[in-house]
């Protein structure tokens, strides 16, 4: 039998799809350490939360170290993670909610980062890119083109405390946090405090005059520190430096968040 | 043209029905036509509510203290002893006179119960044993020598099989020795036509059975007319104990709410169904506020205090029940379920204010497992009472949710939840209610070729049992669907001999009495352990099990070797089998003659009975322990749904209502701080989990919003939450009257939180 027979015959080109190029992209592999349908706090509404192994940075309070490197993930085609979006995309549209990558940090693998990011958006979803802004060069034109808000960590706000938190160096960040304001691409910040670490009044008051020069900062999320992740660290046979380090009181996270919002943002 | 109208207005001075458009309903009795022209679709937000009145405050305090003292009495406060319960047995009764707007009591005093033996002796003797009350003098030793009951009847006709099922456990629950319930009377009736009018419609209907051919059927139709008729009488002889005249309608929303209470007081003085719900009241009554505040009489402030009033009294609606029954049914329901909200089929939404007044009920006097509120949703309900749902939701986990969308095109838009999740058209529809078979155990009687797993009784048919030492797939499901075959006869049997009985020795005379005469009945089977089967064929398809027999040669426990997808992850894999058992058990079902040619259906749903369940079923091929729990209702089993809700929601999704149309349970739990930080973020991410899951075809969610340690603190200190209410399985319940053993499983059921 000849192979123009097959009533499937030609239907890999895009000559005779009808919808066009999704059936000629390959899939692209990656490393992916979990999914978390149905999270609500990545993003408007209910999200599809997919967190990719791999991060550079090595964040004293982090709560996912189980996820530092790749091969804490399982490796994974972005056709096979699309294939099981798709299954959520009607209801990720009615809970008004969308697709969130995260991590780990998900410009460590930006190929397989923004073939998903792709394919979401063809299936018409919000996309979210949770990210620390670190590998921000990753993070091409055509890429950011397909994400609808960038969930963005600073960390922290002089060189030397975001190097001695996170072990890597702040500008990269701030560089991307520019060149997003530049192409007015929504932005929520995200603040994790740390007392003893990250609650310097005058380094978030810095870090708040910043974010509203931005001008793209759509709302700051400022994320009380909490231990949830710190068994997570024995497993992997790291040492945790914050077992005594306490959740931050409600005053100080609410003083905080009030910072912000004198400045004009949203911070609630 | 309203000679009917005219008629009304005769008796009372001022016309009852005056200013409301006119319809069908003025001719015939028609609740749906009445409320379909008059009804007030309202399409804002809780803005308008008001806080609770000084007098509801002191009535509602005054019965706080009395719950309390209840709670310390060991659930039971007090028994009148001296009669048997019926509409006219007790004199009237008051919380307080002078404050209450709604008035109306089981029995002379509140939280009094009564004796209702009708359903079996045994169990009033039991009950009062139990509570430390005396046996009833004189009534001991004269009821049972001269009144058969329920449990009488069904224990001469059971078949020997039925008896075995019921002991082994493979069958549990069963109506034999108390009320069936899951009826609902059309309460709203009384309100809108008065008895003397209904009583005129039911010797119509007696007049139009007088036929060639008195049969059976006809016979019995006569005869149960002839008592609707009595209890309607005797349903106005009790109001006209509390001073009021509902021979005629309401002639304005005090008496409508008045009445339409009596209506149903008269139902729970006169039947300890399990599940005694109220219906679909809210819009309705909304007519008749609406109708007193444009005519100035009536403001909001007094609105809500008579749906307070009224709401109160639904909250202390007591029966006597034995431990065995708390066991099952665990915190004393009664299942007075309200549903509201939805759509009409015309596209306006059925959402009024009154609407909103009854979730408010859960602000102005706090949160209560009683009434059962029930949200019927829709995508299209307006976004103001979306909101005011998600918001009451996230503070009391007081409410469940049930498809509209999903449910109208099947019983229109006048139909209301009994229990927990059946859905039946008001006045024109009930059930025979029919506990639920257990499908895991069942899987293990395939197994072990009709054996019990652990008494190693013969109890189903003696089919080969598994050979060999590693499961087969294909092997074990050709053994269960012959085993299914047998337990859904089985089953079905009992069924039919429970109702032929309840029909005749416990008949629900004002519950029927609004009713039509001709009514859809549906025989409601009902199954347990869907997770655990499922799970367990999963196990036995995907990875390798192994037979472990004891030295009878019966399979007792199982070793599981790899990895296999369990219920709850989106996993075709899995879920498809889940489908398939609903599917298969259903097809066995409808296999079977019923009573009175009902309607065969099935749920899956379990209440709290699925720790019960979980005792009576021995280890199971998906590495369940013997004694374990199951899941309750539709749940996957605990902490095996590992994608996170959604997926959860979405395996849960794909069972077919069609082929379980009493409903399937889902009881959703999710930490607060997990569904935002800001409150508007929780109530706009509680609704989109609501919609998206309701689009996706799911039936029905109990939503409880907690922290694992609040539900750690109430069992160690129970003073300090006496109205902490959580949702299992399409009831609510106060946590601190389960059982420990309860409130352990509930606490090790999956909370949705923080990655």
């Amino acid at each position: 039998m000849a192979s123009t027979d097959l009533p499937t015959a030609g239907w890999s080109t895009s000559a005779r799809r009808p919808s066009g190029l999704r059936a000629v992209r390959p899939a692209i592999r990656g490393w992916v350490h979990s999914v978390e349908t149905g999270g609500a706090v990545d993003g408007p509404g209910i999200r599809y939360v997919l967190f990719l192994a791999g991060c550079l940075l090595r964040c004293r309070y982090c709560h996912n170290p189980d996820s530092w490197h790749m091969h804490h993930g399982r490796p994974i085609t972005s056709k096979e993670v699309l294939d099981d979006i798709a299954g959520y995309a009607k209801f990720l549209i009615h809970a008004k909610g969308g697709v969130t990558l995260s991590g780990g940090e998900p410009l460590v693998q930006p190929d397989f980062t923004h073939a998903i990011l792709r394919g979401s958006k063809e299936m018409g979803l919000h996309t979210a890119l949770d990210t620390a802004g670190h590998l921000g060069l990753h993070a091409d034109d055509h890429l950011l083109a397909d994400v609808d808000l960038v969930l963005l960590d600073i960390k922290a706000f002089t060189e030397t405390s975001h190097h001695d938190l996170t072990g890597v160096a702040l500008a990269p960040t701030l560089a991307f946090a520019e060149r997003l304001a530049v192409m007015k691409k929504p932005v929520w910040l995200r603040y994790v405090l740390v007392p003893g670490l990250t609650d310097r009044l005058d380094e978030i008051a810095a870090l708040a005059d910043y974010a509203a020069k931005l001008g793209n900062i759509e709302r700051v999320d400022v994320l009380p520190f909490h231990k949830l992740g710190e068994f997570k660290w024995a497993a992997e046979g790291l040492a945790y430096t914050l077992a005594d380090t306490p959740p931050p009181s409600p005053d100080l996270t609410e003083r905080v968040r009030g910072l912000f919002r004198t400045r004009g943002l949203v911070a609630d | 043209m309203n000679i009917v109208a005219r008629d009304v207005a005769d008796l009372t001075g001022s016309d009852p029905w005056r200013g409301f458009v006119e319809g069908v309903w003025r001719r015939e009795v028609d609740v749906r036509d009445f409320i379909q022209k008059n009804v007030l679709p309202f399409e804002g937000d809780a803005g308008f509510l008001v806080p609770a009145t000084a007098r509801t405050e002191t009535l509602w305090a005054k019965l706080k203290d009395l719950l309390a003292e209840e709670r310390k009495a060991g659930g039971v406060l007090d028994v009148d002893v001296s009669k048997v319960s019926s509409i006219v047995a007790h004199g009237p009764g008051y919380i307080d006179r002078e404050l209450e707007q709604i008035v109306g009591l089981q029995t002379d005093r509140p939280l009094k119960r009564a004796i209702m033996p009708f359903g079996g002796w045994r169990m009033v003797e039991n009950g009062l044993e139990a509570y430390g009350f005396p046996p009833a003098p004189g009534l001991r030793e004269t009821f049972p020598a001269i009144r058969k009951t329920h449990n009488d009847g069904v224990f001469d006709v059971y078949t020997p099989d039925a008896l075995k099922c019921r002991k082994s456990g493979v069958i549990t629950g069963l109506p034999d020795a108390y009320g069936r319930g899951r009826i609902i009377g059309d309460y709203r009736r009384v309100a809108l036509y008065g008895v003397a009018r209904l009583i005129e419609d039911k010797k119509a209907q007696a007049a139009s059975l007088e036929l060639d051919a008195l049969d059976d059927a006809v016979l019995r139709l006569r005869e149960e007319i002839g008592e609707q008729i009595k209890a309607l009488e005797e349903l106005a002889a009790m109001a006209k104990s509390y001073g009021c005249d509902v021979s005629r309608p309401a002639a304005n929303a005090r008496e409508a709410v008045q009445w339409t209470h009596f209506a149903y007081l008269a139902a729970v003085k006169e039947a300890n169904g399990a599940a005694m719900s109220l219906g679909r009241v809210s819009s309705f009554l909304d007519v008749w506020i609406e109708r007193d505040l444009d005519e100035g009489t009536l403001d909001e402030a007094t609105a809500q205090e008579l749906i307070d009033h009224f709401v109160m009294k639904l909250r202390i609606v007591r029966f006597l029940r034995t431990p065995d029954y708390d066991q099952l049914f665990s915190g004393d329901p009664t299942w007075v379920t309200e549903s509201i909200g939805g759509m009409g089929i015309d596209g306006r939404t059925l959402v009024t204010r009154t609407s909103f007044r009854f979730l408010h009920t859960l602000r102005t006097l706090g949160p209560a497992p009683e009434p059962n509120l029930t949200v019927l949703w829709s995508e299209f309900l307006p976004k103001g009472f979306k909101d005011y749902c998600a918001e009451i939701s996230i503070d009391t986990s007081s409410i469940q949710y049930e498809n509209d969308d999903l449910m109208r095109p099947w019983w229109g838009d006048d139909y209301g939840i009994a229990c927990c999740v059946s859905a039946m058209r008001i006045g024109k529809q009930m059930q025979f209610f029919g506990a639920r078979a257990n499908l895991a155990k069942t899987l293990l009687y395939a197994i072990n070729g009709g054996r019990d797993e652990k008494s190693g009784e013969q109890i189903g048919p003696t089919f080969a049992p598994v050979a060999g030492e590693v499961l087969d797939y294909e092997d074990v499901k050709a053994k269960l669907v012959p085993m299914m075959d047998w337990l859904a006869k089985v089953y079905v049997g009992a069924l039919n001999a429970i109702h032929y009985s309840h029909d005749k020795y416990m008949y629900e005379r004002i519950e029927m009495a609004l009713h039509d005469r001709d009514v859809l009945r549906t025989m409601a089977c009902g199954i347990a352990g869907l997770s655990v089967a499922a799970d367990a064929l999963s196990a036995i398809k995907h990875a390798k099990v192994r037979a472990i027999r004891d030295e009878r040669g019966l399979v007792v426990d199982y070793a599981i070797e790899g990895a296999w997808p369990a219920f709850g992850n989106n996993d075709d894999r899995v879920d498809d089998i889940a489908v398939w058992l609903v599917e298969t058990f259903m097809a066995a079902i409808r296999k079977q003659k019923t009573y009175r040619g009902a309607v065969p259906t099935q749920s899956v749903l379990t209440i709290t009975s699925n720790v019960v369940y979980g005792k009576k079923t021995g280890n199971t091929p998906d590495g369940r322990k013997a004694g374990e729990p199951f899941a309750p209702g539709a749940n996957p089993m605990h902490g095996r749904d590992v994608k996170g809700p959604l997926a959860s929601m979405a395996s849960v999704a794909k069972l077919p209502y069609q082929h379980a149309q009493d409903g399937i349970s889902y009881t959703f739990t999710i930490v607060p701080s997990a569904l935002g930080s800001a409150a508007h973020d929780r109530i706009a991410n509680l609704t989109g989990l609501l919609d998206g899951y309701f689009f996706q075809g799911g039936h029905h969610i109990n939503v409880n919003v907690f922290d694992r340690e609040t539900l750690l603190d109430a069992m160690d200190h129970p003073e300090k939450y006496p109205q902490l209410t959580i949702r299992v399985s399409g009831y609510a319940v106060n946590f601190v009257k389960l059982t420990r053993e309860q409130q352990l499983d509930v606490i090790s059921r999956t909370f949705h939180g923080l990655h």
